[in-house]
């Protein structure tokens, strides 16, 4: 059973030994050092902060004459109509518009969309969390029932009836993706801060004549930093397919800014004609979420392997 | 085991008793129901008739009143008239459900059958090709945006390669050809899902202490891994396929409008569109139902499969 014999991280005795297939040491490479995740994650974040520099067309005018170009390998097609004077690298959309520069415009949007409902969410989420959990009893009841009605809302429902009715704006977006982001914050960070309030050194803290604040901020809430950034990369991976969805279903950030979710939705109408309209931002969001949900998970196996469940 | 019974129960009464007053109220509170019978177009309404259909639809009365006559209502079975055609509320769900049920199912089962035996593979051959084959796909599963996986699986098998239909559910009880795309979409994610949870109950089990004397005994390795780490490890995918399964209904929403199939999810945007109020505040009762329920039902599953929580 030398399968069995496992090391940390899956390094396997086999492998130790050198008797490995290469494929599977190539793909073990990439699971201990998540370079490609990290590439992926940069890129979007150098696109997100440089992006009017790094747009070649502007992205939300179209030229109708360049209507559903194909992207710029298809040269055949531009031989043929020689009207349309510029190349666009992954094609044009409906109008004429530039994908390209609107998925580069997009990943901005979508960075400022997630920072500010990530950041929202996890504060709300941790300061519930740390409150329940250090002072238990009544006030954790009362948030940990909160907690259960919250996850029973059907959250595309009620994101579908708000942007309905009152409209869909970016504020309201971020409101609604920081309305789902905060719970996984409430159970992990309360779960920790039980067994934390527990130790000593709160207790010294407290004997001391520390305040409950101060305690929950200077002596749990370090302890708990882990869990929390652990938990926020896992997140962020789902909170950028449920703003896609939002956008998908015409709720999202409002026409005509790009986000990569209501791209895909314009491109379902030409998908006979031309698939790289909806094929582009859709292939963006899955990178994007794969590389996210990749790197949380190497997070946790570093950081947090307790939180294996999630 | 009564007391933690009857707390959860009590917990999912409340859950459910919140989330509709929330639906209900965010639609009936944030515009004018009545503009529905009032079009743009139209010659608009007199006052008299306007305070005639607020009494019969109960809107003169604060929004709380009106929340405790729905909800009383609804707990007889009565959920009230769609007001964009004045059908039981009740009727049009029933003729849609049939579908959604029927998606969900078939794709609870796909997502089992394909998830759980590779977390098994996933685990036990740990490190070698097939848990990578295995966590490639968890990863993919989860990452893919379900819209976009259905769009491209449109253009590949319907429009390029014209295999299977685009749209709708087909005719008859279950046209296979209409739901193989759908089903793959809707299940794949929840696939991934479970392929993670039972890898990673696997492992945990493969490492307990029992395993390790069952070994350390002698028993032959298939043994081992079929009687006595298997069975441990089941319960957590066991216990989470009844919130998987809620999963698919409200997942239904983006799937059926991918697809156009006539199902609850593609009832609940056309009402919502509408602001077709009693209709909405219904559907939400369906799903948060089902979503309440069928966490009850994990809840007692836990407790009953194992029994170490029964005895604490």
């Amino acid at each position: 059973m030398t399968e069995a014999l496992t090391t940390e991280y899956g390094t396997t005795t086999a492998e130790l030994r050198g008797r490995k297939n290469p494929l599977i040491r190539f793909l073990e490479s990439f699971r201990r050092y998540p370079i490609i995740s990290v590439v992926i994650i940069g890129t979007l974040l150098v696109f997100g902060i440089f992006a009017p520099f790094l747009t070649t067309h502007d992205p939300d005018y179209g030229q109708l004459r360049a209507k559903i170009a194909p992207p710029a390998w298809n040269t055949a097609w531009y031989e043929e109509n020689p009207r349309v004077e510029s190349r666009f690298v992954l094609g044009a959309d409906g109008v004429g518009r530039d994908i390209y520069s609107r998925m580069v415009d997009g990943a901005r949007i979508s960075l400022l969309v997630m920072a500010v409902s990530l950041a929202s969410g996890m504060f709300i989420g941790t300061t519930l969390g740390l409150v329940a959990g250090y002072f238990g009893g009544f006030i954790d009841e009362i948030i940990s029932r909160i907690w259960d009605i919250w996850a029973a809302i059907p959250f595309l429902l009620i994101a579908l009836i708000i942007a309905t009715v009152v409209g869909n704006s970016l504020e309201i977006v971020i409101g609604l993706l920081a309305m789902v982001s905060w719970s996984s914050f409430v159970r992990n960070v309360r779960a920790e801060t039980f067994t934390l309030r527990e130790r000593d050194y709160v207790a010294q803290a407290k004997i001391a004549g520390a305040s409950a604040a101060n305690i929950m901020w200077r002596h749990i809430l370090p302890n708990v930093i882990n869990t929390i950034v652990v938990i926020a990369t896992l997140r962020v991976g789902g909170l950028i397919l449920a703003e896609a969805s939002l956008s998908f279903l015409g709720v999202g950030i409002p026409k005509p800014q790009a986000t990569w979710g209501n791209m895909v939705a314009d491109g379902r109408a030409y998908l006979s004609e031309a698939w790289w309209i909806a094929f582009f931002p859709g292939l963006a969001i899955f990178l994007t979420v794969m590389a996210l949900n990749f790197m949380g998970d190497w997070l946790r196996d570093r950081w947090d392997p307790r939180l294996r469940q999630i | 085991m009564r007391n933690f019974l009857i707390r959860r129960a009590v917990s999912a009464f409340l859950s459910l008793i919140g989330a509709t007053f929330v639906v209900f109220t965010v639609s009936i509170a944030s515009d004018d129901p009545l503009l529905l019978y009032a079009k743009p177009t139209g010659y608009g309404m007199p006052e008299s008739q306007r305070v005639a259909l607020e009494a019969k639809l109960g809107l003169d009365k604060p929004i709380f009143v009106q929340y405790l006559l729905w909800i009383g209502r609804a707990f007889t079975g009565d959920l009230g008239e769609s007001i964009f055609d004045e059908r039981p509320v009740t009727d049009k769900i029933e003729e849609r459900v049939g579908v959604t049920l029927k998606l969900g199912i078939v794709s609870w089962i796909f997502a089992t059958v394909l998830g759980v035996p590779m977390g098994i593979l996933s685990a036990v051959k740990r490190a070698s090709l097939w848990d990578y084959i295995g966590r490639g796909f968890a990863l993919f599963g989860q990452a893919v945006p379900n819209f976009w996986l259905g769009i491209m699986m449109i253009f590949l098998f319907a429009v390029r390669l014209d295999w299977l239909p685009s749209a709708t559910a087909g005719e008859g009880f279950f046209s296979f050809k209409h739901y193989v795309m759908p089903v793959f979409v809707l299940g794949t994610a929840t696939a991934g899902g479970y392929l993670r949870i039972t890898r990673s109950a696997m492992l945990e089990v493969l490492d307990a202490e029992y395993v390790k004397l069952a070994r350390a005994k002698g028993v032959e390795n298939n043994w081992v891994v079929w009687k006595h780490a298997l069975r441990n490890a089941l319960i957590p995918p066991l216990t989470v396929s009844a919130v998987l399964m809620a999963g698919f209904i409200t997942g239904s929403l983006i799937t059926e409008s991918v697809f156009a199939i006539p199902g609850i999810g593609s009832l609940a945007i056309q009402s919502v569109t509408n602001n077709d109020f009693p209709l909405v505040a219904g559907i939400t009762m369906i799903f948060t139902a089902l979503w309440v329920t069928t966490n009850f039902i994990a809840d007692i599953l836990y407790v009953v499969i194992d029994p170490r929580i029964r005895l604490n």
